[in-house]
């Protein structure tokens, strides 16, 4: 493509509006308009520019805005339709029965939903998808804008065209007496207006705020930082994200975090009111927390330690982990995420001679860890022939489990007494008669009390993607401020030897306070009064005089 | 007198003078076809009442805060009282630059509404649960709350712009859904008096209920039943039985608070139109006539570029922040957290239809007012209806 060639001689490259040296319209349409389209300085955009191969075209396509835009209302409206029904991940049922549940709670409406997938939309390919074009949109259209505005900004010349000046939205005509005195006073003026003025001949250049032009730009750049940041979570090593139930007294290896072990000291459930605390609380229903709290101490193994390997435990520090107070250690963060109060861990029973009620002695069975006979002395001894933490009845003559949590515990027990060297059976169940399978025993189990522990369960995070993110957050923030908090305003000036004045302003936002800064220098410096090319007809007497101008607020309720 | 009665008196006073501000306002219009002068004179009262209920209302907010030992922003009544603050305060802070009297007009009255809404919540001070025991509660909130507050004057300017710029002679779209914009906020004012009646008359029936996971509840009923929860069976009842009942999915109280929030506010509507014999769009109309349109737009983009970057930091920035420390993870997707992301995604859109598209003026003004409905939408849908992680309103 040949480059175009300006009246002034000066040699732009193809696709350029404006001319880089002095300003003129370069294109039929510029020409034709009144006031010229500022954006990107008029500057050769590739896009604007090539669109003949499949690159060009591919190109094309996502440095357009109005597909940056096509882009956000999509993703928007997918959003929102994620929030119709909950998300899987906040649907009270166990993973194998959530496509139950939202049938089941939701009707078809809700069954239709979880399987179009609409239940996890957040993790569906064609929503990351989505979030990844976007993505490219934002690098293609920053590089075809960013990169030609950055150059045109960069070599800006004092001097332009009338036919660029006459194309701003202000522009002002007029005589002066004197042109030096003119030229100097506006210098004086609108470096007092902290403008950066430059001075080549007849014309000057009074420019404040460019930077605020690369906002858009830092911004866009934060944004993809952030993006990359949540895409690295998915390379091995970056994010672990575990959890473990602990029970009070257990000490236990952290899942993720080789070499490190915990131990539940206590949970601590703290209500709002007098009315219950710790023991009786019902897991949380209305009742007002106000505090959840475990307090573990933290081990590591010593180095060379095998894996899994809890003997000779080196103690690192005592923490008492809540809600908002996670524990940190090595770049992971344990936190405070459920409990689980009232677990059983102990019963106690005594073997008893039916007949007289007397004790032969105690057993005291660790629930979580039962032992196979409990030897009582003087030739009396219990044997646990069968244990289920949490009976479920019986199937096929054997007592079945649930769970592996003591929920409901059940025992088949043998009892030796010297009176009874044999053994009797006895099958127990907490809160029921104990059975006697093979006949009439002499000797039962009398239950005699039990423990409870409460559990806690924390969540092991580490993000190695944290400080990725933050960089991008702040850059986006900066990026959005400048954009936004700054303005980019120009002043170009020309006043010939004759006192012939020509004038025009140009600002990328608000021109509100543009238009405060070209009252006082016209008034200081006498310039003929300005006008706004997109004033309506209906408002230009009034606003045409610098006279009402300040008087704006108050005409225009 | 406790300071938490001090607290409740001072926003008595702040809501009487957005009140009083709004009148002036309208007076300084009205005045404008006159002389200049009386503009100025009647505009400045208007400014200065606007002041002192905003230090006032302040008052309130710092008394709360001093009385509950948190930022009084943790349930429906507080939060929502804040956000009409907020506004007034946003509209100050435009006025200052702009010095659009007509902006008040429409800024205070939204405001008073807001405000009205917000009492008819429960407002008694209560203690925080766990996750929201952390500075970040107030500091991720309150910039939130401001960031909206700013985007919401662009909606006010909007308003004004299209008010002036509709043609309310000629049936169209634009007529149409202007005048509904105004209907939904008759409905406002319907659903205040409606709560406002029948808590004077200290209605309240009881009935039992299954929810959608089949268990048995209870729920207390302040509004007379017009629809019934799933199988409902009255423990104790009023005046009325349910007229319908609902299947488990739909809440048939919160219905029935919808319902004849609608019933009233349309009473109301019809009354205003029988007696004005106009549209309220007309009514309003002949207050913006002198309205500078460009100005007004101007404000209204000013606003959404003031606003967009103070939305950010408070609503998604410090968010994720809070969010890592309380629950672990930066972003779960959470409902509140999605109408977040729309309200932002929104708005960037809306910065890209004007930069690029040239989308300004009257497009310009109906986005900002969809703006404000998503933000309005975040602040009472997501609340009561699509429960989640930050539902304050559980009653």
């Amino acid at each position: 493509m040949e480059n175009i060639i300006c009246a002034c001689g000066h040699s732009n490259p193809y696709g350029t509006k404006l001319c880089e040296k002095c300003g003129r319209p370069l294109t039929e349409e510029g020409k034709q308009t009144k006031v010229v389209d500022m954006r990107y300085d008029g500057t050769a955009i590739r896009s604007k520019t090539y669109n003949t191969t499949f690159v060009d075209k591919i190109w094309n396509f996502f440095s357009s805005v109005k597909v940056g835009i096509a882009l956000i209302i999509i993703t928007l409206v997918a959003a929102s339709i994620g929030t119709i029904l909950p998300q899987a991940i906040y649907v009270n049922a166990p993973e194998p029965s959530k496509a139950e549940y939202y049938e089941k709670v939701y009707g078809v409406l809700g069954k239709l939903y979880n399987n179009l997938g609409l239940s996890h939309l957040y993790n569906t390919w064609w929503f990351q998808i989505l979030v990844g074009m976007l993505a490219i949109s934002i690098i293609v259209a920053s590089l075809d804008r960013g990169l030609p505005l950055h150059k045109s900004l960069k070599n800006q010349r004092v001097k332009r065209h009338e036919s660029f000046m006459k194309r701003q939205r202000i522009i002002a005509e007029g005589q002066v007496p004197n042109a030096d005195e003119t030229l100097d006073k506006v210098e004086q003026k609108m470096s007092e207006l902290k403008y950066r003025v430059r001075r080549d001949g007849s014309a000057l250049l009074a420019e404040r705020g460019r930077f605020a032009r690369y906002g858009p730009y830092i911004n866009h750049v934060g944004l993809i930082i952030f993006l990359t940041g949540v895409m690295l979570r998915l390379v091995p090593g970056f994010y672990v994200d575990e959890t473990i139930w602990i029970r009070e007294g257990e000490t236990r290896a952290i899942p993720g975090m080789d070499g490190y072990f915990i131990k539940n000291n206590k949970f601590i459930l703290e209500t709002h009111g007098e009315k219950q605390q710790g023991g009786e609380a019902s897991q949380g229903v209305n009742v007002m927390a106000k505090n959840y709290q475990t307090d573990i101490t933290l081990y590591k193994q010593p180095e060379g330690a095998l894996p899994g390997d809890s003997d000779n435990l080196e103690k690192l520090r005592d923490y008492s982990i809540r809600v908002n107070h996670p524990l940190k250690e090595n770049g992971f963060a344990l936190y405070q995420m459920n409990y689980r109060l009232n677990e059983l861990r102990q019963m106690n029973f005594n073997l008893v001679n039916k007949a007289s009620e007397e004790s032969q002695g105690q057993i005291e069975i660790d629930l979580t860890n039962p032992k196979k006979q409990y030897d009582l002395g003087d030739g009396s001894s219990v044997q646990i022939l069968v244990y289920t933490p949490d009976f479920d009845g019986f199937e096929n003559g054997e007592p079945q489990t649930k769970t592996s949590i003591p929920n409901n515990p059940a025992f088949l027990f043998r009892m030796t007494t010297p009176e009874t060297p044999e053994g009797e059976v006895s099958f127990v169940e907490i809160r029921k008669p104990p059975l006697e399978p093979l006949g009439e025993n002499k000797y039962r189990m009398k239950f005699a009390g039990a423990e409870m522990r409460n559990s806690s369960n924390f969540t092991i995070r580490k993000d190695s993607t944290i400080p990725i993110l933050f960089v991008g957050g702040v850059i986006f923030m900066i990026g959005v401020v400048i954009g936004s908090y700054w303005n980019h305003r120009r002043l170009w000036l020309q006043v010939d030897p004759d006192g012939r004045v020509l004038m025009a302003a140009h600002v990328n936002k608000n021109m509100f306070s543009m238009k405060k800064d070209l009252d006082s220098v016209t008034t200081f410096a006498g310039l003929p009064p300005y006008r706004d090319q997109l004033d309506k007809p209906e408002d230009d007497n009034k606003s045409a005089k610098p006279g009402t101008k300040e008087k704006e607020g108050d005409n225009t309720l | 007198m406790s300071l938490i009665d001090i607290s409740g008196n001072l926003l008595f006073v702040a809501f009487i003078a957005y009140l009083v501000a709004t009148l002036l306002f309208g007076g300084s219009i009205k005045q404008s076809n006159a002389t200049g002068k009386n503009t100025d004179k009647w505009g400045k009262v208007a400014i200065i009442v606007t002041i002192i209920g905003l230090l006032s209302q302040l008052g309130y907010f710092i008394t709360r805060w001093v009385y509950s030992g948190h930022a009084p922003v943790s349930n429906m009544f507080e939060f929502t009282t804040a956000f009409g603050m907020f506004i007034v305060g946003a509209f100050v802070l435009i006025y200052f630059i702009y010095r659009v009297t007509a902006l008040g007009l429409v800024a205070l009255p939204v405001a008073i509404l807001i405000i009205a809404y917000a009492s008819m919540f429960p407002s008694e001070v209560s203690p925080l649960v766990p996750s929201l025991q952390s500075y970040w509660l107030t500091i991720h909130v309150i910039t939130a709350a401001l960031g909206q507050s700013i985007l919401a004057i662009s909606a006010v300017a909007g308003l004004i712009y299209l008010l002036k710029v509709v043609d309310l002679k000629k049936p169209s779209k634009q007529r149409f859904w202007l005048e509904a914009v105004m209907f939904f906020l008759v409905v406002v004012v319907g659903f205040v008096v409606a709560t406002s009646v029948f808590n004077m008359m200290d209605y309240d029936s009881t009935y039992t209920y299954l929810d959608k996971e089949g268990n048995e509840r209870q729920i207390d009923y302040n509004m007379p039943p017009l629809f019934g929860m799933n199988e409902y069976k009255a423990v104790e009842e009023h005046g009325m039985s349910p007229l319908v009942e609902m299947p488990a999915l739909i809440n048939a109280k919160k219905l029935t608070t919808v319902v004849w929030s609608l019933l009233v506010g349309s009473i109301i509507y019809l009354l205003i139109r029988l007696i004005a014999r106009r549209r309220i769009s007309a009514i309003f109309q002949p207050f913006v006539k002198r309205v500078n349109l460009q100005l007004v737009d101007e404000i209204g983009y000013r606003s959404v570029i003031i606003g967009f970057p103070v939305f950010t930091l408070g609503a998604l920035i410090f968010a994720m922040i809070w969010a890592q420390l309380a629950w672990s993870r930066f972003w779960g997707w959470d409902p509140k957290e999605v109408w977040a992301l729309i309200t932002w995604l929104f708005y960037a859109a809306f910065l890209h239809l004007r930069l690029s598209k040239g989308w300004e003026g009257e497009k310009s003004a109906w986005l900002a007012l969809i703006g404000f409905g998503i933000i309005l939408f975040n602040l009472i849908a997501v609340n009561l209806i699509l429960a989640g992680l930050h539902s304050y309103a559980s009653a």
